[in-house]
């Protein structure tokens, strides 16, 4: 098999969001309720 | 396609009440996104901000049962983020940074015509050579070709010196010209900076 010349470098880092903002959605989400009353929506975060 | 079933079977479970399937779901695709984001507005702190409120509407939406894009998942976040941007280059009425990234360079348009190094001592030895090739020339041609073009006198000026008419002093010159051109094609002597 040939050899691969090539090396990864070693700064190489995926490009992403933090770690903290996607906690902050998933706490989001749970903290968000949606409340149907008759043809109105409310929106209540449970903090 | 099973990439697609998956993503709308976790839109259901997620709609269903398990929040775990919205984790999946942003972890699946948060790179994509963020990058899509990072791509247009070049900053990480803003992108991180786009990111952000794109899945807080993605959630609101879900949340409100708004969502019936069975099956098109990312492409439907993947708008809300274009939206966003947009939103964000309105409010802000800048236009997007261009330093810091490959494919433009802000430099290659904005040029500077001052001569680099290497044109300069290109440019000095041709005016160099062309100096010794007018020592090739008649001394008559010589002298009007210098008084002209190094010393920038009119051929009144160069008639009146030289004690020759005007039509001669002219015509001196175009010889000169032509002499010279004679020795460059004879010689092939490239006389260029480009």
């Amino acid at each position: 098999m040939a050899n691969l010349y090539t090396k990864k470098s070693a700064d190489y880092k995926k490009i992403g969001p933090k770690r903290e903002t996607i906690n902050f959605l998933l706490n989001y989400s749970k903290a968000l309720r949606v409340v149907d009353y008759e043809e109105i929506q409310f929106e209540t975060l449970l903090n | 396609m099973e990439q697609l079933l998956q993503d709308s079977a976790l839109v259901e479970q997620y709609l269903s009440g398990d929040e775990n399937a919205l984790e999946t779901l942003i972890n699946r695709h948060s790179q994509r996104v963020y990058s899509f984001i990072f791509s247009k507005v070049f900053d990480k702190d803003i992108a991180e901000d786009i990111f952000q409120d794109t899945f807080i509407k993605v959630i609101r939406t879900l949340k409100r049962g708004a969502y019936n894009e069975e099956g098109k998942f990312l492409p439907w976040v993947m708008r809300i983020a274009h939206n966003l941007i947009i939103d964000h280059f309105r409010k802000s009425m800048r236009m997007p940074k261009f330093e810091g990234n490959d494919d433009f360079n802000i430099f290659s348009v904005i040029s500077d015509n001052a001569l680099n190094v290497e044109r300069q001592i290109i440019k000095d030895q041709v005016e160099d050579d062309v100096r010794k090739l007018i020592k090739e020339l008649p001394q008559d041609q010589q002298e009007v070709l210098i008084m002209r073009m190094y010393k920038d006198m009119s051929f009144k000026e160069i008639s009146e010196i030289t004690g020759v008419s005007i039509n001669t002093a002219l015509g001196r010159m175009r010889y000169a010209i032509i002499n010279l051109r004679k020795i460059v094609e004879k010689n092939n002597i490239v006389l260029t900076n480009q």
